[in-house]
């Protein structure tokens, strides 16, 4: 398979299971949705780049689906608005909750990863 | 009414297919063109937060993009062309000296990139005359 059609394909099941996410955890003052995509999609990660699979599998799995189910677009864009909504207290523990949240568990992934005996 | 529910909402999850397929793929062709994996990734984290951000605010601006559109572009598109979990994991795989470079210099330029959109939607307010709003 062509790495383009590879990646694509893992790309569209990643944007439409964020979107599924999104749909299924209703939220109204914070941005909660974006939180599990990106922890969930950082754990998923680490585990796929370290457990030692084919470049193929990389592409579709990893680059593809992680990348695309997690965002970062998103994530800047409500950090800024919940600060202009006055929520200053809010908008800074959620990008530091988000960074703190995903750096844990893409380490925790990694470390899995390099323990697992294969 | 309920059929036509779901034939939207298939009509959404096709269309943020579409959006991901292609957005990832111009991502890794940031990737590829680009000699290191953490300036590809802030590079394409920072332009995705400005075209995020451009769109939120001209949609509550003036709304002159079609609910459809924004789904295609906003979630399909830019939100899997940007990427949190590649960021995180570029992060812990360097040196960290750079990593915290790295992460201050993202959240920055990111951030710095979605108050760049916003400014952007207001002056396109301000020289367009008013649009009536499409609904679809």
């Amino acid at each position: 398979m062509e790495p383009a059609h590879l990646l694509g394909t893992g790309g569209a099941i990643g944007a439409i299971l964020r979107y599924t996410v999104d749909r299924v955890l209703v939220h109204d003052q914070y941005p909660l949705s974006t939180v599990v995509v990106n922890v969930v999609g950082s754990f998923a990660l680490g585990l796929v780049m370290f457990v030692g699979l084919s470049h193929e599998t990389i592409l579709l799995i990893g680059t593809g689906a992680c990348g695309s189910f997690t965002t970062y677009s998103s994530f800047s864009v409500q950090t800024v608005q919940l600060w202009e909504r006055g929520d200053r207290v809010q908008a800074t523990l959620y990008a530091g909750g988000t960074l703190g949240l995903c750096l844990l568990g893409a380490g925790s992934a990694i470390g899995i990863a390099t323990l697992l005996p294969f | 009414m309920a059929h036509s529910q779901t034939l939207a909402h298939l009509e959404a999850i096709l269309v943020v297919g579409i959006g991901g397929f292609a957005g990832s793929n111009l991502r890794y062709f940031v990737d590829l063109s680009l000699p290191n994996s953490l300036v590809a990734t802030a590079l394409v984290n920072v332009l995705g937060s400005l075209a995020l951000g451009f769109l939120i605010y001209e949609s509550r601006l003036t709304g002159a993009i079609s609910e459809t559109s924004r789904t295609l572009i906003a979630t399909g598109f830019i939100a899997s062309f940007t990427t949190y979990s590649t960021f995180v994991v570029d992060a812990l795989t360097t040196t960290p000296a750079l990593a915290v470079g790295y992460i201050i210099g993202s959240y920055a330029l990111g951030f710095g990139a979605v108050l760049v959109g916003r400014e952007a939607a207001r002056w396109l307010r301000s020289v367009t005359p008013p649009t009536p709003r499409v609904s679809d």
